[in-house]
């Protein structure tokens, strides 16, 4: 390769798209570590925490899109406290000091401030694109300096946030020059929408492929966006709350036939079922469909829809579908690839939930399916068994019993066979969240055949520190590590420290490690950062002489190249 | 038991219990009740001595992000409510109640009557007012039937019938 110019080698690098795989390129040599470092232009961190903004520069100076995430996993299920961290500020700042041409921003589970919005829409002239999932800490006052400033924005998606809707009028603030559109998903937004706005920028949007909206978007308007939009790849349909509206269902039917594009539905956040018609004309193309919203769409309704989608690949929806429901699924949709079915009631008892059954006729009728994730009430050795045997390509295989400790609900033994049947059927299982009675048996299993795992979900689990060790020993491609409420303690957490160095994170709650474990953990391993979550006492463990026996409540730690955080708050110890 | 007496509603009569009419024995572990209380008790087993936390109690479990948890409402919870003779109806959140007393109590003030006595056999006597409900088959439903939660789950809207339908309705019964 020394025999042909740089910008050949650029040009060949620029094929390869793949973090792993450029991150493979620059360990070649020196001189393909520069070119790939100079062409390198999407960059993603797992961890916010784990490098600076001004090293990153430093590495990649040229980058135009950036990923970023912030809070582990566990913050989605209110176990972070408010406060704890994933201020996107930092970044924003650094990256408008530098001369970087930022064009995407992707965030995860970060805390996002109006400062920082207006900071970003005003520092860089080309930005595109901004992605944000499960972030916190803005308003629509942010949404509007995006709308303002960036003149060439295609994309604005906002997934599942927590945005203080100010009822302001974001919408009208994109300039009647802007005719870039092509994402805008505002379906999280819980206030009302100007409709003429709305209407009007869909109108200027000849590129709009996805649109999500939110419930203030009723049935009439619906209808209008649509002949304005008959191009439309992704729909997220609003609220229809008013049965009665006949006419407009009609004048929607009109206009969705002509949507022949359209491919993924979502929304339905209160839906009359008999509206559901109005999309007849789309259902054999669809590819997507999200009900997981649509508490209304249920029974005979349902299946009429699903019975006419037989090319859909991703099916999220709501356990209210039944057993029978998920047959239907399994014997009409033969492309499907990943399912999701969440629970309409979460604190179980209800009797139209899913059971094994449901799960038992998926894998069977599903070839291609490799996502699963599955809320249910009860669960059987000899389903997971069958499964496995019917489905051996999960990449993701999530499981969650609703009761924590669970047995088998017909042996009562614990659901350690069938998970060990599906971990060493599936070869190229990523990622496994197990739930129910379990000992420290499946994790043997677990580190015996689960070779290419990458993230695993425990909760409730095991008996002792030799189930976390046989996972810790066996999963040598472990990225990410969660625990909580299981009796894992010092032992496992100490025995093997480099471990973590491969890792990203790990989360352990309500487990049985304990102050004087954390401590030595740190000491021995400080390119870590360990961090002590402990919420009630206000940071003064040490201070009140906390013994080295006391259990912790949360810990998390992680690799990083920047050490100790300077923004963690006073319930947040790293030692 | 003494007769328990909330609001008016006669609670004993629309009890589901086993046991032969007359007894007095009240099975605490029921857990379907016309009027008691929303909240379900886990028919666990209560045979180990440290009572595991029921799902209510633990803290993020089941593991569904929060914004799903807020949006995901089990059926619609605002419903209208229209009065007989009354110039405009109103809108309530069914979640905001916990049984039938309260929701009639909020129903009372709100369209300032009050309601008769309710019994399984004869419905609400001695007002002339008779509270109603739509459910999901688009029947017409005397309010108390049902287990409570059964009611806040297929109430698509509620009418308080008064004067010569309801009088007709109580002579009928």
């Amino acid at each position: 390769m020394n025999y042909f110019p740089d910008e050949v080698i650029e040009h060949v690098f620029n094929f390869v798209t793949s973090h792993k795989d450029r991150n493979s390129i620059s360990l070649v040599c020196k001189s393909w570590f520069k070119i790939e470092r100079y062409s390198r232009q999407n960059v993603f961190i797992g961890n916010c925490y784990s490098i600076s903004p001004e090293r990153l520069l430093g590495r990649f100076p040229c980058f135009k899109s950036l990923t970023l995430k912030g809070k582990p996993h566990f913050a989605d299920f209110n176990l972070v406290p408010h406060g704890w961290g994933g201020f996107v500020q930092p970044w924003i700042e650094a990256l408008a000091r530098s001369r970087v041409g930022l064009e995407e921003l992707r965030l995860k589970r970060m805390v996002v401030t109006d400062e920082s919005l207006e900071l970003l829409s005003r520092s860089f002239v080309n930005f595109k694109s901004l992605v944000l999932v499960s972030c916190e800490g803005f308003s629509t006052d942010g949404l509007a300096s995006i709308a303002s400033n960036c003149r060439y924005l295609q994309d604005l998606d906002l997934q599942e946030n927590e945005i203080d809707d100010h009822r302001g009028q974001w919408l009208s603030c994109f300039p009647e020059t802007s005719t870039t559109l092509v994402t805008l998903n505002f379906a999280c937004l819980e206030g009302e929408t100007n409709l003429v706005a709305l209407e009007r920028l869909v109108a200027r949007s000849p590129n709009l492929r996805s649109l999500k909206l939110n419930r203030a978007v009723p049935l009439d308007a619906l209808a209008r966006l649509m002949v304005c939009a008959p191009q439309i790849v992704e729909l997220g349909v609003g609220s229809y709350e008013d049965e009665q509206d006949s006419e407009s269902c009609l004048k929607l039917q009109a206009a969705i036939k002509k949507c022949t594009s359209l491919r993924s539905l979502s929304g339905f956040l209160e839906a009359a079922p008999h509206c559901l018609s109005a999309f007849n004309p789309v259902c054999h193309n669809l590819t997507s469909l999200n009900l997981s919203y649509a508490a209304e769409i249920h029974g005979s309704h349902l299946i009429w829809l699903i019975e006419h989608c037989k090319k859909l690949q991703r099916l999220w929806i709501l356990d209210s579908i039944g057993d029978k429901g998920l047959e239907v699924v399994a014997s009409t949709c033969k492309e499907l690839q990943e399912l999701r079915v969440f629970p309409t009631d979460l604190h179980g008892g209800g009797n139209t939930a899913v059971t094994e059954d449901g799960l038992v006729a998926i894998s069977a009728g599903c070839p291609k399916l490799h996502s699963i994730l599955y809320f249910c009430q009860q669960m059987t050795n000899a389903a997971l068994i069958t499964v496995a045997k019917n489905c051996p390509n999960f990449i993701r295989f999530r499981l969650c019993i609703l009761e924590p400790h669970k047995p088998d609900h017909v042996t009562s033994q614990p659901l350690d066979e069938g998970f060990g049947a599906i971990v060493q059927a599936c070869k190229n299982l990523k990622r496994l969240s197990v739930s129910g009675l379990l000992t420290d048996q499946v994790f043997l299993y677990i580190g015996m055949f689960a070779t290419r795992l990458e993230m695993l979900s425990i909760a409730f689990a095991g008996d002792t520190d030799k189930g976390m060790l046989y996972v810790l020993n066996g999963c040598k491609k472990m990225r990410k590590l969660e625990i909580r409420d299981s009796p894992f303690g010092d032992t496992a957490l100490l025995a093997d420290v480099n471990k973590y160095g491969a890792m990203r994170s790990l989360w352990m709650s309500s487990c049985e490690v304990t102050l004087g474990g954390c401590k030595r953990l740190a000491q021995k391993a400080p390119w870590l950062n360990v961090e002590i979550i402990n919420e009630n006492d206000n940071n003064r463990m040490e201070e009140n002489g906390y013994e080295g026996r006391q259990k912790v409540d949360k810990l998390y730690l992680y690799r990083t190249v920047v050490g100790t955080r300077v923004d963690a708050p006073p319930f947040v110890w790293i030692l | 038991m003494a007769q328990e007496k909330v609001n008016d509603l006669n609670l004993k009569d629309t009890e589901l219990r086993l046991g032969l009419p007359g007894t007095e024995q009240v099975k605490e572990e029921q857990e379907v009740s016309c009027v008691r209380s929303n909240k379900r008790q886990l028919q666990s087993d209560n045979e180990e001595e440290s009572t595991p936390p029921t799902k209510n109690q633990i803290v993020g479990w089941p593991p569904v992000r929060s914004y799903r948890k807020n949006n995901n409402n089990n059926g619609v919870s605002y419903v209208k409510v229209s009065m007989d003779g009354a110039p405009y109806l109103r809108k309530i959140d069914l979640k905001t109640y916990k049984n039938y007393p309260e929701l009639l109590k909020a129903l009372e003030n709100m369209f300032k009557f009050t309601i008769g006595e309710y019994s399984e056999r004869e419905g609400y006597k001695g007002s002339g007012v008779v509270p109603t409900y739509e459910d999901k088959d688009g029947d017409w439903m005397l309010v108390g039937d049902v287990p409570w939660d059964m009611f806040s789950s297929s109430c698509k809207r509620l009418r308080i019938m008064k004067g010569s339908d309801a009088l007709a309705l109580d002579s009928a019964l």
